[in-house]
C-alpha cells in the first residue's frame, strides 16, 4: 500500500510542478476521441492496416524533416503522410499490386529508410541530436511528452477538432459507404470522394498521435476501442459512442498510471486498452450477443 | 421514351469484350428477368446500368424522368456485412441518403419514409435487432427496404434469393412480385432460376452466346428456352 501512496503523491507532484502536464493530458483525450471514432469504420473496411501502415510513414517522413533541420516537423510529416494516405488508399482501390502487399512495402520501407536517414546523418553530424533515444521515443512514444508546449499542444487540439467536426458531420455517409460502397455508388453518394476524405483524416490522426503514443503504437488506439465496443454493441451509433467513451476513459486512466508509475504513457495505455478488450470480450461471450 | 434503353452495348474488362451487341429496354412496371449462365456478364451488366462501370461501346439511355443513380440496387451480400454492427433502422435509412442532398443529417421526413418501409416488408418487430443476427431472408429483406428508400421507380436485384431455402425463396420472390405489381416498381432482377422468371417476369433477356430480348411470351416461343437446361421450374407457394 506505501508503493501506492508514494505513486498517488508523484502524480500530485507532477500535476504541479509540470503545468505543461495538463496540457498532455488534454491533447491524449483529443486524439483518444479521434482515433477511437475512426477506428470503428476502419476496422470494418478492413483498413486496420492502413493506419498501420501510415503510422511507419510518418516515422520516415518525422526522421527525413528532423534530419533537414526543420524547426517544426510537424507540418511536413503532416504532408508526406497525406500524400502516402492517398496513395495507399488508391492502390487498394485498382492496382496491380495487390492492398497488403503495397501497404507493407510502403510502410517498411519508409521505416528502413526512416532510420537509414537519420544514421547517416549522425555520422555526417547533421544531425547531433540523441539518435537511439530520438528514434526510440517516436517509435514508442516520447517520455517528454508531459512537457508538450503550449502551440503544440493547441495545434493537435485544432487538428483533432477538424477530424471530429469532419466525422460528425460526414456520418451517415461514413456509414453508407463503410456499409456497402456499391449502393452507395449506385445511388449517387461517390464513394471515392469519401474514401479519399477518411484517409486524409486517418493521415492527420496519426500525426498528432505520433508524439503521445508513438509510431508503433498508434494503431492500437484505433483498433482496440473499436473491437472492444464490437464485442457489446449492436448498431454502428452505438459502437461508435461507446468506443469513444471506452478509449478516452482508457486513455486518461492509462495516461496517470504511467505517470503514478513512471511508465512509459503509450505503451500504459495500450496496456490499458488491451485489459478493457479482454473485459468486453468477456462479457460479449457471457451475453451471447456475438455470434 | 422508355425508362431505360441499351442499344448495341459492348460489356466487357480491361479492354476485352465479354458480351456484345446488346440491345433492350425497360419500361416503367415491367418486370425484367435476365437470365444466363455464370460468367456471361449477368452481374456486369447490371453495374453498368448502375453507373458503377462504364460499358465498352454503347449507349445507355435513361428517360420517363428517371436519372443515372437513381435506382434501388439490391446487391448481393459481402464479406464485410456478414459481421456489421448496425441496427435494420440504421440500414433502412441508408437507403435515404442520395435525398439528403447537401443536408448532412437525415429530416423527419426521411425517417418517416424508412420506417414506412420497414412497416411494408414486415420488419416492424426486427427495427432494433443487429443486422448479422438476422436470417439470410430477413436480411435480403432489410436491403429491399433500404432499395426502396433510395428510390420507388425502379430496383434492380442481383440474384436476391442466393443462399436461402426453398420457402424463403417464394417468399422473397412473392414479396417483389407484389411491390412490382401494388407500386408499379419497375424490376430488374438477375436470376439463375428460368422457372422464376417464366413465372414472374414480363419480359426476359436472355444472355450468353445467343442473346434475347423479348416479352416472356416471345421467349416460350423461341428455340433458346429449349436449349436452356429447363427442368419445370414451377415454384411452390
Amino acid at each position: 500500500m506505501n508503493s501506492f501512496s508514494a505513486a498517488i503523491t508523484q502524480l500530485i507532484d507532477t500535476f504541479e510542478a509540470f503545468p505543461t502536464v495538463t496540457y498532455a493530458l488534454i491533447v491524449g483525450i483529443f486524439i483518444a476521441v479521434c482515433s477511437s471514432l475512426l477506428g470503428v469504420t476502419l476496422v470494418l473496411k478492413r483498413f486496420s492496416f492502413i493506419g498501420d501502415g501510415l503510422s511507419h510513414v510518418a516515422f520516415g517522413a518525422m526522421t527525413f524533416a528532423t534530419v533537414l533541420g526543420f524547426l517544426d516537423n510537424t507540418y511536413i510529416t503532416l504532408g508526406l503522410t497525406i500524400f502516402f494516405a492517398v496513395l495507399l488508399l488508391r492502390t487498394n482501390q485498382n492496382a496491380k499490386i495487390k492492398g497488403d502487399a503495397a501497404i507493407a512495402m510502403i510502410s517498411v520501407g519508409s521505416l528502413a529508410l526512416g532510420y537509414l536517414i537519420i544514421n547517416i546523418a549522425t555520422k555526417l553530424n547533421i544531425y547531433t541530436g540523441n539518435l537511439s533515444g530520438d528514434v526510440c521515443s517516436t517509435l514508442f512514444g516520447s517520455m517528454a511528452f508531459t512537457l508538450i508546449q503550449r502551440n503544440e499542444a493547441i495545434l493537435c487540439i485544432v487538428l483533432s477538432l477538424i477530424v471530429i467536426l469532419a466525422f460528425i458531420f460526414l456520418y451517415n455517409k461514413i456509414f453508407a459507404i463503410t456499409f456497402d460502397e456499391d449502393f452507395a455508388n449506385a445511388t449517387g453518394t461517390n464513394a471515392n470522394t469519401y474514401n479519399l476524405i477518411l484517409a486524409i483524416l486517418i493521415a492527420i490522426i496519426v500525426v498528432i498521435s505520433m508524439k503521445f503514443v508513438g509510431s508503433l503504437l498508434i494503431s492500437a488506439l484505433v483498433i482496440f476501442p473499436a473491437l472492444s465496443a464490437m464485442r457489446i454493441f449492436k448498431s454502428f451509433f452505438s459502437v461508435t459512442v461507446f468506443s469513444v467513451i471506452l478509449s478516452t476513459f482508457c486513455t486518461t486512466l492509462g495516461f496517470i498510471l504511467s505517470i503514478m508509475y513512471s511508465t512509459p504513457a503509450g505503451s500504459t495505455i495500450v496496456a490499458v486498452d488491451i485489459i478493457a478488450f479482454s473485459v468486453c470480450f468477456v462479457i460479449g461471450k457471457l451475453a451471447g450477443g456475438n455470434k | 421514351m422508355h425508362q431505360i434503353e441499351c442499344n448495341n452495348l459492348v460489356l466487357g474488362y480491361d479492354g476485352k469484350p465479354i458480351l456484345s451487341g446488346l440491345s433492350f429496354f425497360v419500361d416503367k412496371g415491367n418486370y425484367l428477368c435476365i437470365v444466363g449462365e455464370n460468367g456471361s456478364g449477368k452481374s456486369t451488366l447490371m453495374k453498368t446500368i448502375l453507373g458503377l462501370k462504364s460499358p465498352l461501346s454503347g449507349e445507355i439511355k435513361f428517360g420517363d424522368g428517371l436519372k443515372v443513380k437513381q435506382i434501388g440496387y439490391l446487391p448481393q451480400q459481402t464479406e464485410i456485412q456478414k459481421d456489421f454492427p448496425a441496427s435494420v433502422y440504421e440500414i433502412v435509412l441508408s437507403g435515404c441518403l442520395s435525398k439528403c442532398g447537401l443536408n448532412p443529417f437525415y429530416t423527419a421526413k426521411h425517417k418517416e419514409l424508412a420506417n414506412k418501409h420497414i412497416n411494408e416488408l414486415g420488419l416492424d418487430n426486427l427495427k432494433k435487432r443487429c443486422y448479422r443476427e438476422l436470417s439470410g431472408g430477413q436480411q435480403q429483406r432489410v436491403l429491399l427496404a433500404r432499395a426502396l428508400c433510395a428510390t420507388e421507380e425502379i430496383i434492380l436485384l442481383d440474384e436476391p434469393v442466393a443462399g436461402l431455402d426453398p420457402k424463403v425463396t417464394s417468399q422473397m420472390y412473392n414479396l417483389i412480385d407484389k411491390i412490382n405489381k401494388s407500386k408499379h416498381t419497375t424490376v430488374i432482377m438477375i436470376s439463375h432460376d428460368i422457372g422464376v422468371a417464366i413465372k414472374y417476369a414480363t419480359h426476359i433477356l436472355h444472355i450468353g452466346k445467343q442473346s434475347f430480348f423479348g416479352t416472356k411470351e416471345e421467349y416460350l416461343n423461341s428455340d433458346l428456352l429449349n436449349k436452356f437446361d429447363f427442368k419445370g421450374g414451377e415454384i411452390s407457394e
